[in-house]
């Protein structure tokens, strides 16, 4: 018969796919992920070449025209030094994805690491270090943050460190969660009883079972990272004037409110859609990775 | 049962302990210190040195934490540097202030989160649902302060229902208070609300799918009542560990919110303390505010512990 002909014909050949394409094609199937990403990409093109493309230098004061509504030449108006409010939005980006990008990779890689070995190693340092790592958490991160960037001063790399370390304790603990549900399995004793060394065994044999966990809290770190890195210039104590900066844009703006609204919308609506692109994006990239996405607590 | 509250107990208190190690010696740790961010670009040698003598900043480090600590359990945390009064008179009526707006935020916010997370949960992917989910996401991702100029633009600026800026002293009588409430209580609530909206909203979805539930549904039980007698108290447990994060991110996140809108209170201090860097003023806060943040987390613990009798044996860890 010509179906079961049709069926002897051909062998049945099943393809593997790497856990890198199955995450993908799970990824594309859901369509807020998607737009999450694109989100997050439109947002990095911007910040990387929107200097050369704006319309207005971004720190070009006019008294003359300042707080003016938007209109054709100024598409979101003007702040209240007479500077392009739009030209300011698109670049004021870029601090902060730079401190916010680089901090997460060191808060991922610290806490992460750290958190595998204390959960592999276990015992009395495992507990010590988790009551001063509970200890930590539990001071309001605002004061932390304030406190190191008020005594050691503003600069970006004074930003991506205390960023980056604050927030790895945040990772530590989740790593170490994670680490704990492989560490008991037969592999790991057989790569003991082999003798490997226990950074070998950290990075070899654990690393690659907790990375998709570190990922998805990595993608949340960044976005909570924003939030404070915002919080923060918005206080003051972020990126100096006249940087453009959209917590500071807003904080400056505050005050012609009243008059010139864009001239706050135009850095919240930014900030926004980054935020919301990364939130959508960590939530579909977990699904994805089959992961339960970890609640943290508001920023 | 005993042992488990009194070891809890204890480790709150070491907790406590290890927070007031960090942060004097973290602060020790930092490059500069009160002397040089009190002078700032103004120092010089001598007035350094003449500064850390007025400030005791030459004694060795470990004698001035056992200084300090023995102080602090006395109650008393030193003078503040740049308003020169004692840490405790500064922080008095603010915390006041403070605890006023963080209670009224916490007392709506946590009913309307559970009834919202309830109506969610229970009409999953239809209009309610989404309108509701979708208003918290929003929430959650727009920074506190975003919220709040929204709303002054909003409702102060444009309706000139609630005032924008708080005008009043901090030893202001409630009354007076009160207008200047409602926009950081509202703002306050919007946050609080988000969090734990999508817990209860979880939970609800997991718990209705259950077993027990389908059972109730099968023998005919009304709706209401599966709602309110079964799956409401069992959907609440977990919500009880999210309900005590966000009181505690209260402790941090309202000072922004009252840094935006000038209120009188803790937050505000603290970063008017941290703006002038007055060192003895932000440890004392920070002492205070870490506390009430174990406290917190130590009542939710023991909450659990008293409502979900499975986590009383040790394996329920």
């Amino acid at each position: 018969m010509a179906i079961t002909a049709q069926v002897a014909e051909q062998p049945a050949i099943i393809k593997s796919r790497s856990p890198l394409a199955e995450t993908w094609d799970n990824l594309r199937r859901s369509s807020a992920g998607m737009i999450g990403l694109s989100l997050i990409v439109i947002h990095l093109i911007i910040a990387l070449t929107s200097p050369y493309w704006v319309p207005y230098d971004p720190l070009e004061m006019n008294a003359k025209i300042a707080n003016q509504t938007p209109s054709l030449e100024h598409l979101m108006g003007t702040d209240k030094l007479g500077r392009d409010v739009f030209s300011r939005s698109m670049v004021g980006g870029r601090v902060s994805l730079v401190v916010t990008i680089l901090a997460t990779i060191i808060a991922v890689t610290w806490g992460g690491l750290t958190g595998i070995l204390l959960g592999f190693l276990g015992g009395r340092a495992d507990e010590i270090c988790m009551r001063f790592v509970d200890a930590f958490l539990s001071i309001p991160w605002l004061l932390i943050l304030l406190l190191i960037v008020s005594i050691l001063g503003t600069e970006m790399w004074v930003q991506i460190f205390t960023f980056g370390f604050t927030y790895g304790v945040s990772t530590i603990r989740i790593a170490r969660a994670a680490t704990l549900d492989h560490v008991t399995n037969d592999y790991i004793l057989a790569a003991r009883a082999r003798g490997e060394h226990k950074w070998t065994i950290v990075t070899r044999e654990l690393l690659p079972n907790v990375l998709d966990v570190l990922l998805v809290d990595g993608a949340m770190n960044w976005s909570w990272m924003l939030l404070g890195f915002t919080s923060l210039s918005f206080l003051g104590f972020g990126v100096p004037p006249p940087t453009p900066d959209w917590g500071l844009m807003i904080a400056q703006n505050r005050q012609i409110l009243a008059i010139q609204p864009w001239a706050v919308f135009g850095p919240v609506i930014m900030l926004s859609t980054l935020i919301i692109g990364i939130n959508l994006f960590a939530d579909a990239f977990a699904k994805a990775l089959g992961l339960d996405r970890s609640q943290g607590a508001p920023v | 049962m005993f042992f488990l509250i009194m070891r809890r107990l204890g480790l709150a208190v070491v907790t406590i302990f290890i927070i007031s190690l960090i942060v004097f010696f973290g602060v020790e740790a930092l490059p500069g210190d009160a002397a040089t961010a009190y002078l700032g670009q103004l120092a010089t040698d001598e007035s350094l040195k003449a500064l850390r003598e007025e400030f005791g900043l030459n004694t060795p480090p470990l004698e001035r934490y056992v200084n300090w600590l023995g102080d602090l359990v006395r109650g008393d945390l030193g003078d503040s540097l740049s308003r020169r009064k004692p840490v405790t008179e500064l922080i008095g009526n603010r915390f006041r202030n403070t605890a006023v707006l963080a209670a009224a935020a916490t007392i709506f916010a946590v009913p309307i989160a559970i009834v919202l997370g309830v109506i969610a949960g229970l009409t999953r992917d239809k209009w309610p649902d989404i309108t509701v989910s979708l208003v918290a996401i929003i929430s959650m991702t727009l920074p506190g302060f975003v919220i709040a100029t929204v709303l002054i633009y909003i409702f102060a600026i444009r309706l000139d229902w609630f005032p924008a800026v708080t005008l009043i002293p901090s030893d202001a009588p409630i009354s007076q208070l009160l207008p200047n409430i409602v926009l950081p209580i509202i703002t306050l609530t919007f946050v609080m609300v988000a969090h734990i909206l999508r817990l209860v909203r979880t939970n609800m979805i997991d718990v209705m799918l259950s077993d027990y539930v389908q059972m109730a549904r099968l023998k005919g039980v009304p709706m209401i009542k599966i709602v309110f007698q079964h799956a409401l108290p069992n959907a609440m447990l977990p919500t009880i560990n999210i309900i005590a994060l966000t009181i505690a991110w209260l402790v941090g996140g309202v000072a922004i919110v009252e840094t935006i809108f000038n209120y009188p209170g803790i937050g505000s201090l603290m970063i008017h303390g941290i703006t002038d860097k007055d060192l003895p003023l932000i440890q004392g806060i920070a002492i205070i505010l870490a506390a009430i943040f174990i406290v917190i987390n130590l009542i939710a613990d023991l909450l659990s512990l008293f409502l979900n009798p499975r986590l009383r044996t040790e394996r329920g860890h």
